[in-house]
């Protein structure tokens, strides 16, 4: 499929296509929304059935769903303090989401839907929003003198509040591109490297030797995936941590 | 439940011993490594530059006055970014509370 006429075709793995049939059709439910239904269930599975037990000593899935739980309530205590805990449950379904998605996304035939800049940049705006309201709602009206550092000389003023706006503004941005772009770069290299082992395979005798380089290397990638998709997952839900300090503290 | 704490104080005794817990320093740096660096300040300028130039972008087709806040806002954008990476190496926090 994607060395149809000898071409490298890397970018075709990111459409879109409905599924269920012409119910999937008609309400624009694509693999994409699939995906993401299956990773929600698939958290709330890992939390249930790791949880259900409740053993002093955990098995394997009680471990797991333990040190995920303790991962990102150490992230939240961390960065933003104490009264962050009440941000714990936003933060930790962030992060699962984002990892489950990431993870699953890797399997063969599955469809990485945080490599799509919509999806991401909702999940940003999602934080965006919770960002600013927590701080409106918790400082009221001294959440402009965020855009204004105090003891900077007034006549800067006009330069300053902007720039901070902007920069204030570009942190969804900055957000959703950062996870979108990994995902988008791994898994094209992937795809690229995959079609130089099915073409150059076909290069006669020597072809089957040849093909080893890119295959040896499409191996090497995937762990590097594996590492990238934990640590994008990790990245997004600390900067919402760094983010929800900000808005908190507020200085 | 005096045995659960004292195995936890044991198991940090050990872990301490072994030098598996990171110092806390190394903590809190999760762009550590000159490619993550490089490229998490490369997205801070792209992302301010590109919300730069679309307020400027949008301001001046409401305003009919293109292309000159749209000049403005490209040179803010840039400002910004620089901004965001001075933030990055020196956080604004551990000024105030």
């Amino acid at each position: 499929m994607a060395t149809e006429g000898k071409t490298i075709d890397a970018l075709s793995q990111f459409e879109l296509a409905p599924v269920l049939g012409r119910i999937g059709d008609a309400v624009g439910f694509s693999q994409s929304n699939a995906h993401m239904l299956l990773v929600v269930g698939a958290v709330t599975a890992l939390m249930l059935y790791g949880m259900a037990n409740r053993a002093i000593v955990p098995g394997r899935l009680q471990a797991l769903a333990e040190s995920a739980y303790e991962f990102v309530h150490g992230l939240v205590t961390e960065q933003i303090g104490e009264e962050g805990k009440r941000f714990f449950p936003f933060v930790f379904s962030l992060f699962m989401f984002i990892l489950f998605g990431n993870l699953i996304g890797l399997f063969p035939y599955a469809f990485t839907f945080t490599s799509h800049i919509a999806v991401t940049f909702g999940l940003a705006a999602v934080v965006f929003v919770l960002i600013t309201v927590v701080a409106l709602s918790l400082h009221g009206t001294k959440f402009f003198g965020y855009f204004f550092p105090e003891g900077a000389p007034v006549w800067l003023a006009p330069i300053i509040v902007p720039v901070e706006i902007v920069s204030y503004l570009s942190r969804p941005v900055s957000l959703s591109i950062r996870l979108f772009a990994n995902m988008v770069a791994g898994h094209v290299m992937l795809k690229v490297f995959a079609t130089f082992i099915i073409l150059l395979g076909g290069l006669g005798a020597i072809g089957p030797f040849v093909a080893t380089l890119p295959l040896a290397l499409n191996i090497a990638l995937v762990g590097f995936e594996l590492l990238v998709a934990f640590l994008q997952a990790y990245v997004f839900a600390i900067l919402t941590c760094i983010y929800l300090h900000d808005a908190v503290h507020l200085h | 439940m005096s045995e659960r704490d004292g195995f936890e104080e044991r198991l940090r005794e050990a872990r301490a011993r072994r030098g598996l817990d990171k110092s806390a320093a190394g903590r809190g740096t999760p762009f550590s490594g000159s490619w993550g660096v490089g490229f998490r300040a490369g997205v801070e300028v792209v992302s301010a530059l590109v919300v730069g130039i679309a307020i400027g972008f949008l301001l001046d087709r409401w305003l009919g006055t293109w292309p000159w806040l749209f000049l403005v806002f490209f040179v803010l954008g840039g400002v910004a970014g620089v901004l965001n990476v001075y933030r990055l190496f020196n956080p604004r926090r551990g000024a105030g509370s």
